[in-house]
């Protein structure tokens, strides 16, 4: 079992993201810990893009404020290395195909495992472009994630059968952002994933609030959390962390029905 | 194993969110079936000759030929199309094709505004609902064309985000196409994006160069030495090429636009000062730095500056089968104002970009040999902006 899925065996897991060096690389350091104390399950750090085409306005805009605060993959890789001397949840990168592809697909995977990444998620690379990046990473133990949409129907299969480390289900159409609706046929595609998989599945995309974690944790094995959490940090900056360790806590027990 | 659907060499393939997949799927299905559809070929036919003025003129341009000194010049003039440019005949070919599969509704980016007037007005003749989206700084520079938009019935859509330009404009419409995809086709204006779109937007632009073809074998009975066009994303250049390029004996050259110089920041020539990357859905050459940030670039005109270039160009670099070259934004101002003077066509200035550079060849070739340029648009949205450039601040 791959620490990826250790981190879906004691219950839903709740999974946030935070852009790397939004708005420093300090503040990131400070609330990753802070999440992690609060009981985040695994993490998602983002490594900025400049043109991130899955993201809505929130998630663009601490793209941006991290991109002009200086923060680059180098620096990023330097912050998890230091961060891992005593944070042990897992962390998974979410960035861009071209970050990885100019720095080179090998180079990049063999920097994740030197500083103890254990995943990636890049969604821009769907399953018939995965077999360019994912044999990296593999080698190295460190998990390609995969993404499933509403939209991919006769896709799940073959998708699912091929996933490592967890199942990320989108739960809508569009890009991330806070939504008042989810999707309600999510469980049909949970069920189908079923059929041809046992890794966890976590649903992501518009989930801002506790009744909502609790929706989506009840049919999955996990909820993802993005732009609630960076709007936070876009409003408190530099203090964010204890505000964003009380939602990342209140998240958490409503995954777990506590 | 990478996938090879849509490569042209390393470039190209499908680098998008998972839930674009299965549109891009289904319509890479339908073009291959409606493109050895005989009914669909046909009312295509109809479209681009009865309502878009084709076969557009291949006219040689004797003035501006003895003036250069050197070879003979003559412009295919695509400016003369319906709505003034190439873009309308991948317009018509895609807006036919989501009809048939059933789509009512059109998104496009458009830099210039070129290929938002061509898509508003495919949906004005066919019916359908249309979403432009613009950056906002390209509103500013070519307000006439979002006025046309309007007038044509379609919304336009200021974008803030990035540099507020051609590329921010593909990526909002990429977010709005993940958002609604049922009743909506994303016409993308250029030889671009993932798969099936560089294939299916050069196959309607190839009319030009089969078009130029049958021209210059009645008119000269021979093939051209050179044939040029300039290149953004590369759709007017690879239309302009696609027919010559099994014939080795003819030099395919694309004009990049070099801003103020490929040695400064400010540029747009993606060949000459870009590097591999993935961007907008495929692989090909963009400006960018070390850790694959892409670059914020710079033209004069709104339609070249684009940060990357279309697979398929990239692919005839790669092979040398085609040269792309640099032009700047002073050279292609000089060429717009010169193209009006001698041969009273006023051209658009991305196509002046490759008027610019047919004015540095022409006169180092001998007087039987040939060149043709495409004049992919006219300059009539262009003249406020180059009045402006050269100090005279007239507003339209």
């Amino acid at each position: 079992m791959s620490k990826i899925q250790e981190a879906f065996s004691s219950g839903k897991a709740f999974i946030p993201f935070i852009t790397c060096g939004d708005p420093d690389l300090e503040t990131t350091g400070k609330i990753v810990r802070a999440m992690a104390e609060a009981g985040a399950d695994l993490i998602e750090l983002g490594i900025p893009f400049s043109d991130p085409t899955a993201e809505g306005p929130v998630i663009q805009g601490a793209n941006i404020r991290a991109l002009s605060g200086g923060v680059t993959t180098d620096k990023i890789f330097d912050f998890v290395r230091v961060l891992r001397k005593d944070v042990t949840v897992p962390l998974v990168f979410m960035t861009y195909a071209n970050v990885v592809f100019s720095y080179g697909i090998e180079r990049f995977a063999e920097m994740c495992a030197e500083v103890g990444i254990d995943g990636l998620i890049l969604p821009d690379v769907p399953h018939e472009e995965k077999e360019e990046f994912a044999p990296a990473f593999r080698q190295r133990g460190i998990d390609f994630i995969s993404l499933i949409a509403p939209t991919s129907q006769n896709r799940i299969a073959e998708i699912a059968a091929d996933a490592e480390g967890f199942l990320y289900l989108v739960s809508s159409l569009g890009v991330t952002g806070e939504r008042a609706e989810l999707n309600h046929n999510l469980s049909t595609i949970v069920t189908e994933i079923r059929k041809h998989t046992q890794i966890p599945v976590a649903v992501g995309f518009g989930i801002s609030n506790p009744e909502q974690a609790a929706e989506m944790a009840g049919l999955s094995d996990g909820v993802i959390v993005g732009s609630a959490i960076v709007k936070r940090i876009g409003k408190h900056g530099r203090e964010a962390a204890p505000e964003v360790a009380a939602f990342v806590t209140e998240m958490k027990r409503a995954c777990t029905g506590v | 194993m990478t996938n090879q659907a849509g490569r042209f060499g390393v470039h190209g393939g499908q680098y998008i969110p998972e839930t674009l997949m299965n549109a891009v799927i289904e319509l890479e299905k339908a073009y291959n079936f409606y493109k050895n559809d005989p009914q669909f070929n046909a009312e295509l036919e109809t479209l681009f000759n009865e309502y878009a003025n084709r076969p557009s003129r291949l006219y040689y341009a004797e003035k501006l030929s003895r003036d250069l000194g050197g070879a003979k010049i003559y412009l295919k003039r695509e400016d003369l199309n319906h709505t003034g440019a190439h873009k309308i005949n991948n317009v018509l070919g895609q807006a036919l094709l989501a009809k048939k599969m059933g789509k009512t509704r059109l998104i496009a980016e458009t830099g210039a505004g070129q290929h938002g007037v061509a898509t508003a007005t495919a949906a004005a003749l066919m019916g359908m609902e249309c979403v432009v989206f613009m950056g906002e700084e390209d509103t500013k520079r070519q307000a006439l064309n979002v006025y046309r938009m309007r007038l044509l019935g379609s919304e336009v859509i200021p974008v803030t985000s990035g540099t507020a330009t051609l590329k921010d404009a593909v990526s909002e419409a990429m977010r709005e196409w993940t958002n609604r995809i049922d009743d909506t086709h994303y016409c993308l204006g250029s030889v671009m994006g993932p798969h099936p779109f560089p294939t299916i937007v050069r196959d309607f632009q190839a009319v030009i160069s089969k078009e130029i073809r049958a021209q210059i074998m009645e008119k000269e009975g021979r093939l051209p030495d050179v044939v040029m066009a300039c290149v953004g994303g590369g759709s007017n250049a690879i239309g302009t090429f696609y027919h010559f390029i099994p014939d080795t004996g003819v030099r395919l050259i694309g004009c990049e636009a070099a801003g103020r110089g490929i040695d400064t920041f400010e540029t747009a020539a993606t060949i000459n000062t870009g590097k591999l990357g993935i961007f907008h859905g495929m692989k090909s050459y963009f400006c960018q730095d070390e850790y694959g940030q892409i670059a914020p670039v710079y033209s004069i005109s709104a339609g070249l500056d684009y940060p990357g270039i279309g697979p398929e160009h990239a692919h005839l670099h790669d092979i040398g089968r085609a040269e792309y070259v640099p032009v700047t934004d002073e050279e292609a101002v000089n060429a717009f104002e010169y193209l009006s003077r001698t041969e009273g066509i006023i051209p658009a200035i991305e196509s002046a970009h490759a008027i610019a550079h047919a004015m540095k060849i022409a006169p180092q070739m001998d007087k039987d040999k040939i060149i043709v340029v495409t004049v992919s648009g006219r300059g009539d949205k262009d003249c406020a902006a180059i009045a402006r450039y050269r100090g005279e601040d007239i507003h339209e």
